[in-house]
């Protein structure tokens, strides 16, 4: 059955530079010196990446990642808990937008 | 088939005759993997384990029968005595188990720089293994261990059920006996980290470090030297990446990370490796896929039974292993 997301296009990545090149260029130097070890490790910038494929629900990224988080040391454990991380903030962003619906509530409604 | 007959086919530039994709590898980067002088000696004493890792390249375990004689103890003895090795380096299987292990440190350690076991640390932390212990410590055995990773479930999932926390035991008892310190002790001790799936290993510079402050901040565990090594996909490893679907994507990760610069640093230019039953090959996954040193069955009581310097190294797929990043001790 086709499908939007096939698992080959992940290893394609690297083509999307054809009619940009110097753009994409930059992108993946960018990329690289991201992804380097800083302040934080390689293995602790792939769990964060990991927790942010899962917020922006990217299949190419979770599989990548999840394959990276392993390749770099870290475990299910932990990424479950950079899952769940997401997973708080996302929930956390729509339950917070609530204080704006009380706020229209409260100015509208009569008590 | 004489070793140069085999060789020129290896070399050939008739691409029909690539034995391997390897092969192929390394003429398309112009590399010719030959042999330098044999510093090293690797003896592995047998498949016989008390253990049955998922990633064991020999598939090894408490059922295998391979197992060396005491007849060719003695003549890995009087080999390492006519061909004067830097290091001799005894691995199985374990080790531990081989009856002859004793005689084999006592008489190989005056012949050597370096000797080093491999121990899987659960096999020498028996009560009977006290005097080998001993033995061991008193011979200045440098020790490396296998510790996969430094989470409990990922180790047992490997290895097998609470050999996490033994391993933690062992190393615990090896520190105080003076190991893991080798300025001050000369006892050295190193670990081997391996990816527990199929998935590449980390940069070993960032492991060790992650290693050294977790082991130490939890357990007050110290170690001298970690290396992070790729599984070999040959014999237990090889079934499971089979068994999973994953064997296509694990030789595409290895091929893909072919380095050209390991080459040059491959162990098996320095090394060669016994069996169990006294034939040699050009290191230890040769030996578990049954490949001869060069091409050519050899006996360690043959004559002229060191490679020459130059001469062809056996190889195959499996030796992707050692070219994808940084290679392989």
């Amino acid at each position: 059955m086709e499908t939007y997301y096939n698992p080959q296009d992940l290893l394609k990545f690297g083509e999307i530079g054809k009619d940009a090149p110097k753009l994409a260029k930059k992108f993946f130097e960018y990329y690289g010196e991201v992804f380097a070890e800083g302040e934080l490790t390689e293995r602790e910038k792939s769990l964060i990446a990991l927790a942010v494929a899962h917020a922006i629900q990217c299949p190419y990224c979770i599989d990548a990642y999840t394959q990276t988080c392993l390749e770099k040391g870290s475990n299910s454990g932990e990424m479950t808990e950079a899952v769940h991380v997401a997973t708080a903030i996302r929930g956390g962003a729509s339950l917070v937008h609530g204080v704006q619906m009380r706020n229209i509530n409260d100015k509208l409604s009569m008590g | 088939m004489s070793k140069d007959i085999v060789s020129e086919n290896i070399l050939s530039d008739d691409s029909e005759n690539y034995a391997s994709s390897f092969d192929k590898a390394l003429m398309e980067n112009k590399l010719v993997l030959k042999r330098e002088k044999t510093t090293t000696c690797q003896i592995n004493v047998g498949y016989l384990c008390n253990l049955s890792c998922r990633h064991c390249h020999l598939t090894a375990g408490p059922d295998r029968k391979e197992n060396m004689t005491e007849k060719t103890a003695q003549q890995v003895i009087k080999y390492a005595q006519r061909y004067q090795f830097n290091t001799i380096d005894i691995t199985g299987g374990a080790p531990e188990m081989n009856p002859n292990i004793e005689m084999l440190i006592e008489n190989l350690t005056p012949l050597c720089s370096q000797i080093i076991i491999r121990s899987n640390l659960i096999a020498i932390n028996k009560a009977e293994q006290t005097k080998l212990i001993s033995t061991i410590k008193r011979n200045n055995v440098t020790i490396i261990a296998s510790f996969p990773s430094i989470n409990e479930v990922q180790t047992n999932s490997q290895r097998g059920d609470n050999i996490f926390q033994q391993s933690i035991e062992t190393l615990k008892i090896l520190n105080s006996l003076g190991y893991g310190d080798v300025k001050n002790s000369g006892l050295e001790l190193n670990l081997v980290s391996n990816p527990t799936g199929a998935f590449m290993p980390s940069a070993q510079e960032q492991v060790e470090k992650r290693f050294r402050t977790i082991l130490d901040n939890k357990w007050g565990i110290q170690f001298d030297n970690l290396y992070s090594f790729a599984n070999v996909p040959l014999g237990r490893f090889k079934a499971w990446l089979k068994k999973t679907g994953n064997f296509d994507n694990y030789m595409e990760k290895l091929t893909g990370n072919f380095n050209p610069c390991a080459v040059q640093n491959l162990m098996c230019r320095n090394l060669v490796s016994i069996a169990w039953n006294g034939y040699l090959h050009d290191c230890d996954f040769n030996l578990a896929n049954k490949l001869p040193l060069g091409g050519e069955k050899t006996h360690i009581s043959e004559e002229n039974a060191l490679p020459r310097p130059g001469s062809l190294i056996a190889t195959a797929d499996h030796c992707f292993t050692c070219t994808a990043g940084t290679g392989f001790t």
